[in-house]
This record gives C-alpha cells, structure tokens and sequence, in this order.
C-alpha cells in the first residue's frame, strides 16, 4: 500500500518539473524554429500546425526553412550595428564597473567606521530605485553639453547605476575573504593595494567573474536607460528591437523583429550554457549571506 | 583600513553613485518643483501710412533674461505633484464627496491616469510575488527529490526565463498569445470563440502581464529554495521521520522555518523588482489597459515634447513609494551592522 502511493507521489514530481520546464524553455524553441517561416506560417491564421511544418515557407521558398527574416534584419534593417553598439557597451561597462567596484567594496568590507554602513545603506536605497526614474536628471545637462545620444555617456550611465548592485556583490564575496589574509601580506611589507592587487583579487578571481556576469546582464538587458540616452543610430539591441516593433508592424516585416529577437537571445543561451554554476552561485550569495 | 587609504580605493565608486545618482536625484527634485517658463508675449504698434496695427510677438529679450535670473524655470512648488496627471487632488476630493460608495470611489479613481499605473504597479507587485514565491518553492522542493544527474539540465532550462531579457520574453509571450499565435489559437480553442482576443479586454490583459511576471520571476526563487535546501539538516529531517512525521510534516515543520530567512529575502527583492515593472508593457503594447510607475515616467519623457517637469515630479513619487517598501530590509541592515560591532 505504502508503495503504491510513494510511486504515485513520483509521478506527481515528476509530471510538475516536466510541466514546469516545458512551460520555460517551450517559448524559446517555438520563436527558434518559428523565425526560420515566413509570416503567415509563425503567425498562422488558418492552422497552427503550419508554424511547425512550414506549410507557406514551403510554396515560396521551395523549402521549409528560410533565412528572410535574418537577412532583412541584419542586412537591410542593419541590425549588426546594433550587435556591435551593444558589444561595446556591454564590454567597457564589464570592465569598468569591475574595477572601480572591486576597489570600492574591498574597502567597504575591511573597513568598520560608522560611515562603511552609511555608504552601503546609501547603495541599497540607490539599487532599489528604478534605474528610469534618474533619466529626467540627465537628460538636460547631456543635452546642454551635447554629449546626448553618444556611446561613452551611456556607458558612464550605466556604470554608475549599476555601481549599488555591484558594490553589494562584491561586498559579500569579500566577507568571505577572511581578513588575516592581508594582515599577513602587510606584515610582509605589503602596501594595501599591493595586498589588494596581489593576494586578495587572485583568491577573489570567481566572485569577481560571477559580478562580472551580472553587470553584463544588467548592461546588455537594460532598455529604459539605453533607449532614452542613445540616438536611433546608436541604439544597441534591446532599443532597437523596441523601434522594430513599431515600423516593421505596419511595413509587414514582422519576421525581421522575430529575426533580431532570436539574433538577441542566442548570446544569453550561450552564456547560460558555459556559466550555469556562476550565476547559480551569484544568485545564492546574497541570500545566503543576507 | 586607514581612513586615508579607505577614501583612494572608494573614490572612484563614491565619485560615479555622486555624479550619477546622487545629483540626478537632486536635478528631479529641482525639475518637479519648477515648470519650464512661459513665452513671454509683447504687442508692439506698428504704425505705417495706412494706419496702425497691433501685432503680438515673442519677447526673446525677456525669456532669455528670465532664462538668467531663473534658470530653473518657474518656481511652482507642489503644484505639479497636484495637478491631473498626478496627484490629482482636485479630482480626488470631488470624487470623495460624490461617491458614497467605497468601491465605486476606487473604481473612479482608476480612471486617473497616475493612480491607473498605482493600481496595476501594486497589483502586479503583491499578485506576483506571493505566486512565484510559492511556485518556486514547490519546483525546489521537486527538484530536490530526483536524481542529480537530471538537475543539472533542469537549472539550465529553468534559468532562460529569468536571464533572457525582459523586453524580449514579454514579446516572445507576446508573440504566441496573439490571436494568430500558438497560445491564443489553443485558448480559442479551448473556449470555443473564434474571435477571442487577450488583447481587447483589460482584466485579461492583467492577467497576462500577471503570468508573465510569474514566469519571470520563477527561477529566481526556485534557484535560491534548492540552495537552501542543500543546507537543510539531515539529522533533523531523520529524527522527524523516526517520530512518524509524513512529508507535509517535514515541509511545514523543518523545512520552511529552516529555510525562512531566504523567503524573506526573495520576498523584498522581489517586491523591489516587481515595483518597477516596465518592459512588458512595451513587449505586450498593453499601455491601453495597464500602465505602471515606470511606464508613466518613459512615457513622459520619450515623443517629441518630453515633459521633464512631469516625469521627474512621477521619479519622485515612485522613488517615496520603492523607499516605503524598502524600510523593512534598511530596518534589517541596520540591526544587521549593530550586532556585528
């Protein structure tokens, strides 16, 4: 009796974690396989088995995959500017939120005055506010100075509004890091940057590339920020995706959008893929340290 | 640390957050309390052989002196905090003596504009938060009794939802509960009424957002529950069991106590997130039934006319209310950072 209903119980777990995993990844291998049909098979009127066969993509290109949408988004539509804009942002804000942020929480963790909880209490309520809210402060000086629209201001942006998130990150990998480890590289005539540089950032090497990954999501994810301070041709991905959604409705090229979502997402998969244990961790190490 | 070598290594941090956050906040404070000034009008007569004409013109002399003396624009205190496309306290109490009834009060608040985005924002937070909390904890709990070798794919399939951009998992969704999509064919379907739209109404509109929100956050929880289940104490759970204790009884008696700290603090970051819901409004073009705090401050600022003065004095507002949610984590590191001295 009591087998039978432990048996019943696995089936229960089992059909929910399929449920669940289906109802996560399903979305993402329809609009892959959906972006390679033309428009009236991914959004078919007639019969939606037609998105999985390929029915019209069949009578107008001889087969049941076609490359039309990608071609129209990184060719005629020059979605590529856009990877490469978002390249660029994406890797200057990695790099420079690192290394100001590993400086900046490594004395935050070993310095103990009043004013260490001032400062940190300061970057919670910092990174709790939604990043958009700050955007009507920058928008007349940028104008003013002329340097609106442009890739290094929205980097400079991006770095300093991220700065909370990642200053907490680091923070609480440095906790970990215990202090003895400097006291002993200063006894050996150490500076503190020299313990800095040269003890403590090689034990603290998988915090930083676990921050590392988060402020790249943080930077290639963003739209409030990135779509209110760069110009059209400047855009990165996300924004221009966004400008997608409204001129390729009305021109019938919804397979372009479909295109550059998928050409957007890819990158995220690949990252999930190499670096599954550093986000895990990541998302772990505030809660578990509190 | 000495005070001076703590200042070198903060100072470049302390100078971007300064720079960047501090002084922008002070600009929407300033931009919410001062409205751009008016053109200033002259009639000048002009006299010519056939007699004299008034004609009205701007005055560019005086704007750009008013643009010296008062940079800022007009000082108008908490007016703009006030008026229709915020506060709305005219509108509010005229309300307020019309309806008796409570609900219809409510109902007629939402037509305003700014306490239509409150209503969802709020909605959107407290819907959310409690469903992938729950949610998450039972994949967790799931997940922790299968073999290891299947969790790994699990986690990596689990985690799309949440790291993919927020922008385009609303579209992606968006996409399929199109009435020409997957989604919206089989929810046809299953009703039976061909010409069913989850586009057209509002309530489903919400609800759509609501499951996005929940298919977002998902991993989140789940991901943070199944760490924290790992550090659950065998010894615990065994002597339960010995004592004749069932599952449920575990999970209920072990279990979540043990595991209390990290609800509490999915919770928070949770509500924090769900706060400033934005992105799938865009995704969904659900700005005709639902708008939140977020949308409402893009909004302002983005066209040709971006209304800087309206858009702070809404930063403003929505900064008051993520501080009003935040006062129990600031009231937790407070105690936190006293009982480490």
């Amino acid at each position: 009796m009591k087998k039978i209903s432990s048996n019943r119980f696995s089936i229960l777990i089992y059909s929910f974690i399929i449920i669940w995993v289906f109802l996560a990844s399903f979305p993402f291998f329809w609009t892959f396989w959906g972006s390679f049909k033309v428009e009236l098979d991914f959004f078919s009127i007639s019969d939606w088995y037609n998105a999985v066969t390929g029915k019209n993509t069949f009578d107008t290109y001889n087969s049941q995959f076609t490359g039309a949408g990608y071609e129209g988004a990184w060719v005629q539509e020059e979605f590529w500017r856009s990877f490469v804009n978002s390249a660029i942002v994406c890797f200057f804000v990695v790099l420079t939120s690192l290394t100001i942020g590993t400086l900046g929480a490594y004395a935050l963790s070993r310095s103990n005055y009043k004013y260490t909880f001032w400062l940190l209490i300061t970057a919670l309520i910092f990174r709790a506010m939604p990043p958009i809210t700050l955007v009507a402060g920058y928008l007349p000086p940028f104008f003013e100075w002329n340097i609106w629209g442009i890739l290094p201001t929205t980097i400079i942006v991006l770095v300093s509004i991220n700065q909370p998130f990642t200053l907490w990150m680091l923070h609480s990998f440095f906790q970990n890091i215990p202090k003895e480890l400097d006291e002993s590289a200063k006894v050996d005539g150490c500076s503190q940057f020299q313990a800095f540089r040269h003890v403590i950032i090689p034990v603290m090497w998988p915090g930083v590339v676990t921050t590392g990954l988060f402020s790249f999501l943080l930077a290639y994810n963003d739209f409030a920020v990135t779509a209110m301070l760069l110009s059209d041709e400047n855009r990165t991905m996300i924004p221009k995706i966004a400008a997608f959604l409204g001129t390729t409705y009305t021109e019938g090229n919804v397979m372009f959008a479909v295109a550059a979502v998928v050409s957007a997402t890819v990158p995220l998969f690949i990252l999930v893929m190499f670096f599954q244990k550093k986000i895990v961790s990541g998302l772990t190490q505030g809660a578990v340290k509190g | 640390m000495k005070h001076k070598t703590f200042f070198w290594f903060i100072l470049p941090t302390f100078l971007a957050m300064l720079i960047f956050i501090f002084l922008p906040l002070i600009s929407i404070f300033l931009q919410s309390i001062h409205t751009p000034h008016e053109n200033v009008l002259m009639t000048v007569e002009n006299c010519d052989p056939f007699g004299c004409k008034k004609v009205t013109s701007i005055d560019h002399d005086a704007i750009n002196d008013l643009k010296k003396t008062e940079p800022l624009g007009k000082f108008v205190g908490l007016d703009i905090y006030f008026d229709r496309g915020h506060l709305a306290i005219e509108n509010v109490k005229m309300l307020w003596k019309k309806d008796n009834n409570f609900f219809q009060f409510i109902k007629a608040l939402s037509d305003l504009p700014f306490y239509k985005a409150i209503f969802f924002t709020l909605t959107f937070t407290f819907t959310v938060t409690p469903i992938m909390l729950v949610l998450g904890f039972l994949i967790a709990l799931s997940v922790n009794t299968i073999s290891k070798k299947l969790r790994g794919i699990i986690i990596f399939f689990s985690l799309l939802p949440m790291i993919v951009t927020p922008l385009i998992g609303s579209i992606i969704l968006f996409w399929m509960i199109d009435s020409r999509g997957i989604i919206g064919n089989l929810i046809q379907w299953l009703l039976s009424d061909p010409d069913l739209s989850l586009k057209a109404s509002t309530s489903l509109t919400w609800i759509m957002l609501i499951v996005y929100g929940v298919w977002h956050a998902i991993p989140f929880s789940f991901i943070v529950f199944y760490a924290g289940l790992q550090t659950v104490p065998k010894d615990q759970l065994e002597s339960a069991k010995i004592d004749g204790a069932n599952k449920f009884e575990e999970v209920i008696y072990i279990i979540i106590p043990h595991l209390m700290p990290l609800i509490t603090f999915v919770a928070l970051m949770q509500l924090m997130d769900n706060f400033r819901v934005f992105e799938p409004i865009v995704g969904f073009s659900a700005e005709a039934h639902a708008t939140s705090l977020s949308w409402i401050i893009f909004n302002d600022l983005g066209g040709e006319t971006r209304q800087l003065s309206a858009a702070a004095t809404s930063s403003i507002l929505t900064i008051i209310g993520v501080i009003i949610l935040l006062s129990p984590v600031l009231l937790r590191t407070w105690k936190d950072f006293k009982f480490k001295k």
